[in-house]
């Protein structure tokens, strides 16, 4: 959405009576205006020409040599089938339960990271770098590991005794399987990010709490966790994003399965267009943008005004 | 279908696509003018085989092969490239034969797989040649439409349904089943004597459908139109007493504890191991799989039997067949009549011996005058007397084009007691409307 903004700005800028005839503002402006239109062509016929295609398109039931109006039928078919409407409630499970592991997980490791403690340099590459691996290539990784019978999990549980569930085969624990490798991924990038916040946390505040007699808890929860808002932010919207949109991971994982029991929006979207159910699947792709629009915007919109009180 | 239609609209998809494959095309052209300038010499065809299976690719040449030493005006070429992948696969024949691009001649599945290619649009009808008239009735269903006949089978029809352990069944003293009931006694008894009753392997999710797909026998045999009322829309799985028992099936063996251990992670392979070293007695399974035994474990390959999934005892028993891939030509190839006289040929006695001798015996031809090699495997073997007796039927989906592609998945839910038979036919069925209202059949 912010890639909207500056040919609206100018737009706005171009209909003020008050700015167009001001000549003084013409000399201000870097570019004349034709330099914009490049730009712009690639952006309608790329983004906003399919954009609103697939609103159309949502409506109907499309071959390659067929287009068929059918309403709403599409969307009633993505909430009434279990299938479906399954991949719908995993995929907000899996937003919020990976932002929030990522939120508390990330802080903790940025501060332990920030400290003074012994080999901090290797610590930070080990922590950042699962982010530098080729997804596929985590997911293939742990899909071994996470083997029920032959997989380094299970065989280390076993030592203890423990006899380890079919972690990605028992269909109540697959989605939450695929949200802890989804989250050791992304915690590095997450820790990344709190750690730039608390750097820059000028320490007088530290230290005029420590003269006021707090302790290590009260400066963490007065001082820490209000002060990197900012970094909390940017990771909430990072990563509820990610997670909402996550395809890749769970697709190479377990394909959805058992079953449906890990499919997500964007696994089901996917399905659909390869079984060739090209209206279902256009449809789903307009939930999906519905469903991130109406989570982040007002988020974005509430975490920002939190900021500005401050 | 109240709504209107009209064909506009996705054009302008279909030309962006197009942007893409006209590249694409551009090492293909060379070789065709260079059929061209030799006008004087053979025509050269070419042959887009695509899947990238081994045995398939080996077929395809072995046929090509034969067929340029028979003959000077005519040169057939394979193209073997092509994604593993099938979804994949089948969205690149949809584009290509959509935009023209499609090379003379190519392969794909028959039965419903070829309905959603739309034919009578893109394909080449053969319905007026006499080759027609030598092929297997029960293939011409499989890739004709109303307007038209299209392909021609470049392998054998095999059966689906239990491959067992005969080892096991000889040292428990087991018959083969006829009826499900009897089939469930045997199981009972190999899984109490400590093996694997009914080996599974949702790893490869596709296999946990096949007693779904292979007990269509028994509909069949029940009511010998139950596929064109389907198509029709008047009858459906979860309310047809005979129907659902495919999925309930399903449910029996979850619910009997026959299931190996490992049942939600193993895969093809390690099913076909148990049931050739004799630690599963039965595995639901396709014809073709007696290949990979053959090569895996020729040792065991006489150890391992084939019978069709059981039915009521009202019913004689049978089993499910498989129709084979086909070879087809794109409606706008530049040279008809050359492709037709090699169709001729793949579907001639010759042509089959062609296919035998590049993958042995692996199931019953569908053209006249074709004959198996007596010292067949012996899953082969047992097909034969299903053949003889004409207790087979081709699965639902070279019946109908309507095919739920949801089936595996509800398989597996079913298969492990996520879900009961009864809502797993119920949820198919839904999943099945969608494909229909997709290909736009009248009564959905």
């Amino acid at each position: 959405m912010a890639t909207l903004a500056p040919p609206d700005a100018s737009d706005t800028a171009a209909r003020t009576p008050g700015r167009r005839s001001s000549s003084r503002k013409y000399a201000h402006r870097m570019y004349p205006h034709w330099f914009l239109l490049p730009g712009a062509a690639v952006f309608v016929v790329l983004f906003i020409v399919p954009t609103f295609a697939s609103f159309y398109y949502a409506f109907t039931r499309w071959t390659l040599f067929d287009v068929e109006f059918i309403g709403f039928d599409n969307f009633v078919t993505f909430f009434s089938d279990p299938q479906l409407s399954k991949g719908f409630t995993n995929t907000l499970i899996f937003g919020a339960l990976t932002s929030g592991l990522k939120i508390v997980l990330g802080l903790l490791l940025g501060v332990l990271l920030t400290s003074n403690i012994w080999a901090r340099g290797y610590l930070r590459a080990v922590v950042f770098f699962p982010v530098l691996v080729s997804v596929v290539g985590v997911g293939i990784t742990f899909q071994a590991l996470m083997d029920p019978y032959d997989g380094v999990i299970n065989e280390f549980l076993a030592i203890f005794g423990i006899d380890g569930p079919g972690w990605l085969t028992n269909p109540d624990l697959a989605l939450y399987s695929i949200i802890l490798v989804d989250v050791w991924r992304g915690v590095g990038l997450a820790a990344l990010i709190y750690m730039a916040g608390l750097v820059a946390i000028p320490q007088e505040y530290y230290e005029a709490a420590r003269v006021d007699g707090a302790t290590g808890w009260h400066r963490f929860w007065n001082v820490t966790v209000p002060l990197v808002r900012p970094a909390t932010t940017t990771v909430i919207i990072l990563s509820l994003i990610g997670g909402l949109r996550e395809f890749q991971l769970i697709w190479v994982m377990t394909g959805g399965g058992p079953g449906f029991a890990s499919d997500v929006l964007a696994s089901v979207i996917y399905k659909q267009y390869a079984y060739g159910f090209f209206g279902l699947s256009t449809a789903g792709n307009v939930v999906l943008f519905v469903v991130v629009s109406t989570v982040i915007l007002p988020l974005f919109w509430w975490l920002n005004r939190k900021q500005t009180e401050l | 279908m109240s709504a209107h239609t009209h064909r506009a609209g996705p054009v302008a998809l279909a030309g962006l696509a197009a942007t893409g494959l006209v590249l694409a095309g551009c090492a293909g052209d060379g070789d065709s003018s260079d059929a061209e300038a030799s006008a004087e010499g053979p025509v050269t065809l070419e042959w887009f085989q695509g899947s990238g299976v081994e045995t398939n690719i080996a077929t395809a040449e072995a046929l090509a092969d034969t067929f340029n030493a028979s003959q000077s005006d005519i040169v057939v070429e394979v193209d073997a490239s092509g994604p593993s992948d099938s979804a994949e696969l089948d969205n690149l024949m949809k584009t290509r034969l959509a935009t023209g691009e499609m090379p003379d001649m190519f392969w794909y599945n028959s039965g419903s797989l070829l309905q959603a290619l739309n034919p009578d649009q893109t394909m080449l009808d053969i319905s007026d040649e006499g080759f027609v008239g030598d092929l297997d009735d029960s293939w011409v269903s499989a890739v004709s439409t109303d307007e038209g006949i299209f392909g021609v089978p470049v392998q054998t029809a095999g059966g689906g349904g239990m491959f067992y352990s005969i080892p096991i069944y000889e040292e428990l003293g087991l018959e083969v089943p006829t009826t499900w009931d009897e089939f469930l006694e045997n199981s009972d008894a190999i899984r109490d004597a400590g093996y694997t009753a009914v080996q599974q392997t949702h790893g490869d999710a596709w296999t946990a459908q096949i007693i779904v797909l292979a007990d269509y026998y028994n509909v069949w045999a029940n009511d010998n139109d139950w596929a064109s009322k389907y198509t029709a829309n008047e009858v459906n799985f979860a309310d047809d007493p005979v129907a659902v028992k495919g999925f309930t099936k399903l449910q029996d063996v979850y619910e009997r504890d026959y299931l190996n251990e490992d049942y939600a992670s193993a895969l093809l392979n390690d099913g076909l191991e148990a049931v050739a070293t004799g630690e599963a007695g039965h595995y639901p399974m396709l014809g073709f799989a007696q290949a990979t035994i053959a090569t895996n474990w020729p040792d065991q390959a006489e150890d391992v039997g084939f019978f069709g999934v059981p039915g009521e005892a009202d019913t004689e028993p049978g089993t499910t067949i498989w129709m084979p891939p086909a070879l087809y030509a794109p409606a706008d190839t530049e040279h008809p009549d050359a492709v037709k006289e090699f169709m001729a040929f793949v579907a001639s006695p010759a042509g089959c011996d062609a296919v035998t001798e590049a993958l042995g015996a692996t199931g019953q031809y569908l053209v006249d005058g074709c004959t198996v090699p007596d010292e067949a495997p012996r899953i082969v073997a047992d097909f034969g007397p299903y053949f003889e007796s004409g207790n087979v039927a081709p699965a639902l989906e070279f019946l109908s084009p309507v095919k739920g592609p949801n089936l595996m998945q509800i398989s597996v839910e079913v298969g492990s007691g996520v879900r009961d038979g009864q809502s797993g036919a119920e949820l198919y069925d839904a999943d099945a409307a969608k494909q229909a209202q997709q290909l736009g059949l009248p009564g959905w």
